[in-house]
């Protein structure tokens, strides 16, 4: 298992392999559906996400006190970003994407290009998820986006998952794919 | 038995059912962490969702943020006392206790119903009951249900005939097409016949039946081939693709013949009171 902590830089990025588990501590962005339409039609952007984390993630956060507090925070289906992220990828240097169920070829390329993976969370586990949230530190376009689709800048540790693509062009979503088709013929 | 139930209890069994993962389910689990090989994707997978259960089991927090469709099976002997009102009450008490996520929306419109209780929700079957059981509750994700599929035979894409080897070819074709995006490992409930309704309802009552009862041979024969497929937790690879596989027939009409497949993700939460 690899620890990665914040910042995220080129070096780091680049040594990880398909398949490696590793844990993330340290600051964390969310954006989904909502950040990547308002980046592609030439928003900007309120926080630098170079050497960051984007996390496809819309948390359920109940407000406390003043402050937040995470009541879930599970990663949401990633492939509807693909028509943005290679562009994201290239205009803000983010180094990890973290999501779920893996993204297309365009993406893939760009991580190669730019220095960038794909971190699969696991889906479903709501509970360790949230639990590897140690404090929301602030957020944006909370007023625009609303609580789910706001941009939560959240310091994590330990927070658990797989490198699915890696910045070498390989998806691991792609070789199992591969690999079970043949499967299945064989079957 | 008794035939009536309080909404604090009512109330009670959605709280443990969203957040304590039926125990079948969690050794099933466990005994596909031990076959996984040390450092492997599939293993620190498998490693998460164990501590992920123990974890909302001992707060007492959903296991999953989609609290998913809730389901109620309610022996007939009940009907009269254990109501859709009665229920639909007990929802909304649990969703204001924060054991269920607002996630249920007019289908156009998105509009939210913020105690998830409308016209249709939650789901109200009255069956036959078994002698000992009041209600059971079935919780399913959205992510899990978008991987459930109705193939109709003859299937000339999958080369699936009008028999044992066509059916066959359709539930691994499911599996094949689900890969990870149902949150694997997962459960498959098959029902082979009935029309395109009684399909999906008969496929997806068998996902309550217990994972360490006795298989048919069928059901081996055919959880042993999906686990050949290689897709793993999550789909990043590994020896378990399925969990568990449970098959059911019903008649069919001469011109029809369905093979109905419900997937299940791997937090396949369901109990009874």
């Amino acid at each position: 298992m690899t620890k990665l902590q914040y910042p995220f830089t080129e070096d780091k990025v680049r040594a990880l392999k398909a398949g490696e588990a590793v844990e993330i501590s340290g600051l964390v962005y969310t954006g989904r559906d909502k950040l990547h339409k308002y980046f592609a039609d030439g928003g900007v952007l309120p926080v630098d996400f170079r050497d960051g984390a984007l996390y496809h993630c819309g948390p359920v956060m109940l407000a406390q006190g003043g402050t937040w507090r995470v009541m879930a925070a599970g990663p949401t289906t990633s492939v509807r970003e693909n028509p943005y992220e290679p562009d994201f990828i290239a205009g803000t240097g983010v180094r990890l994407v973290i999501g779920k169920g893996g993204m297309d070829a365009a993406t893939l390329a760009a991580m190669q290009q730019h220095g960038c993976v794909y971190i699969q969370a696991v889906g479903g586990a709501a509970a360790v998820t949230a639990a590897a949230v140690k404090r929301v530190l602030g957020v944006s376009l909370l007023e625009e986006f609303g609580a789910a689709e706001a941009v939560w800048h959240l310091e994590v540790k330990g927070l658990a998952g797989v490198v699915a693509m890696d910045a070498h062009g390989v998806s691991l979503f792609d070789t199992v794919r591969e690999a079970s088709r043949r499967a299945l013929a064989r079957a | 038995m008794k035939t009536s139930a309080t909404l604090e209890e009512l109330t009670g069994l959605i709280v443990d059912t969203s957040s304590s993962l039926a125990s079948d389910v969690e050794k099933a689990l466990k005994s596909a962490c031990r076959r996984e090989a040390a450092g492997s994707a599939a293993k620190t997978v498998l490693k998460t969702i164990l501590a992920n259960i123990r974890l909302a089991r001992r707060q007492r927090t959903p296991l999953c943020q989609d609290t998913g469709t809730l389901t109620f099976f309610v022996a007939e002997e009940c009907r009269k006392t254990i109501t859709p009102k009665l229920l639909k009450a007990a929802v909304a008490k649990a969703t204001a206790m924060g054991a269920l996520r607002r996630n249920t929306l007019a289908a156009l419109s998105g509009k939210s119903y913020d105690d998830n209780v409308c016209e249709g929700a939650p789901v109200v079957h009255y069956v036959k009951g078994d002698g000992k059981t009041r209600v059971t509750l079935l919780m399913k994700g959205g992510g899990s249900e978008n991987m459930s599929r109705q193939y109709s035979l003859p299937d000339a894409e999958l080369n699936a005939a009008r028999d044992l080897p066509g059916v066959e070819k359709c539930i691994l074709d499911a599996v094949y097409r689900a890969q990870g995006y149902g949150c694997a490992p997962g459960i498959l409930g098959v029902c082979i016949g009935g029309d395109r309704a009684s399909g999906y309802e008969t496929a997806k009552e068998q996902l309550l039946r217990p994972l360490d009862e006795k298989p048919s041979p069928l059901e081996a024969r055919l959880l042993a081939k999906a686990n050949t497929l290689g897709i793993g937790p999550m789909g990043l690879g590994g020896k378990t693709t399925l969990l568990g596989l449970k098959i059911a027939e019903r008649p069919r009409v001469p011109a029809s013949f369905f093979v109905t497949v419900a997937y299940m993700c791997w937090a396949a939460r369901r109990r009874s009171i």
